[in-house]
């Protein structure tokens, strides 16, 4: 149930990912309607994606929309800084191969981040 | 007093005994005998810190150690200095245990965040089988530890790697998931701040203990050969290059310590260990 669940996120955030503006649950049903899920269930996928701070939500009349915090670029370069153990205190976190980045690469990762977070 | 002149000197010795170490080149040959004299070393250096600052405050008493306790407990007429020594003694083990809590409590949030992370945004991949594969240029590999252990790929390390070198890398991370490393190595980075060079000493024979498990399944070259590729490029630290160039060394002429000189280090470990634990228990 759970690696479901954990599936259905990762469909639904590729929707969002894909869409340009915010969602209404019913659209984000709409996108995956191949999977024929019921409403409620898009709605818990997208309260669990927005517990977990991937998603935000606005108020749009009597409904909420919904978009992604983060584009997937962003996500991945968080992965690799952390893989690279540049993001602080990270070396008990994850056990790696062996250090490889050289500077630039790590400078490009940083920079990717730095400035999602001067546009927020 | 002779408790605690016992205690001081085994105090004493585990500064040297890390000291010396640190340096040591035979414990490469013997990363798991390594990884255990440094665990017993660290439960030395607690247990010994703790151990003389509660004998010299129980020391009027003239007991064995549990009795005396019970009986500073119940005494009423106990002085400020006797009574600091014995609750400093006795905060040194549950200031540890804390400092390790902490530590486990963070690394477990980052991790689940990770985690999280990893389920939106990676992918399997036939090339490597077993693995959670990352799109991105540059190369990594990497093990998330838990339940259940994660090996992850970058694909810039899956475009890189042979066949062969990628099984070694696998196996390498998996053999980290599977002994539970990142237990091992959470006290030593909790602690890091006060002996930063015995922290990587132990990173470093953890590689190693990683390496060994590899070259057994996959053979010494594979590994090799992926290790070069991983350090082609500069480092970002220079513990990074050395350690890499340390690690290939080894797996290039690959012996292993005789049984007998695993046995006087662990016996020697055990020995020290033993001498805080008898005075605190008896």
């Amino acid at each position: 149930m759970l690696s479901k669940l954990g599936e259905l996120e990762r469909a639904a955030m590729e929707v969002l990912w894909d869409s340009r503006t915010p969602m209404l649950v019913r659209d984000v049903a709409e996108s995956l309607s191949k999977r024929d899920l019921a409403y409620t269930t898009v709605m818990t996928v997208l309260t669990r994606l927005a517990s977990k701070g991937f998603v935000q939500r606005e108020a749009d009349g009597r409904a909420w929309r919904y978009s992604p915090v983060a584009s997937r670029e962003e996500y991945v370069a968080q992965l690799m800084l952390d893989a690279l153990s540049l993001t602080g205190d990270r070396e008990a976190a994850l056990t790696h191969f062996a250090r490889s980045v050289s500077s630039p690469e790590a400078e490009m990762l940083s920079q990717a981040l730095a400035d999602k977070q001067d546009e927020t | 007093m002779s408790a605690a002149l016992h205690l001081v000197v085994t105090l004493a010795i585990c500064p040297v005994a890390a000291h010396l170490l640190v340096r040591a080149r035979w414990v490469w040959r013997a990363p798991g005998t390594g990884i255990a004299l440094w665990q017993m070393l660290a439960a030395t250096w607690v247990l010994s810190l703790a151990g003389v600052l509660i004998t010299l405050g129980l020391d009027p008493y003239d007991a064995p150690i549990p009795e005396a306790l019970s009986a500073w407990a119940g005494d009423p007429l106990s002085t400020v200095t006797q009574d600091v020594l014995v609750a400093g003694g006795l905060a040194v083990p549950v200031a540890f245990v804390a400092v390790l809590v902490t530590s486990w409590f963070t690394v477990a949030r980052i991790r689940r965040r990770h985690r999280d992370v990893l389920a939106l945004v990676s992918r399997t991949d036939e090339a490597a089988p077993g693995a959670l594969v990352v799109d991105h240029p540059v190369a990594v590999a990497y093990c998330l530890p838990g339940t259940p252990s994660s090996v992850v790929l970058s694909t810039g390390a899956l475009r890189n790697l042979s066949t062969a070198e990628l099984h070694a890398v696998l196996a390498h991370e998996r053999s980290h998931a599977r002994e539970r490393h990142d237990l091992v190595l959470l006290p030593f980075v909790a602690l890091r701040r006060c002996a930063p060079r015995v922290a990587d000493a132990v990173a470093l024979l953890v590689e190693m203990r990683a390496d060994d498990r590899a070259c057994r399944e996959h053979g010494p070259e594979a590994l090799a050969s992926a290790l070069h590729r991983f350090t082609a490029s500069p480092p970002a630290g220079a513990l990074g290059i050395t350690a890499a160039s340390a690690r290939l060394e080894r797996i290039a002429n690959r012996t292993s310590a005789s049984a007998l000189q695993r046995w006087t280090a662990l016996v020697s470990g055990l020995t020290l260990v033993s001498t805080p634990l008898s005075f605190l228990v008896f």
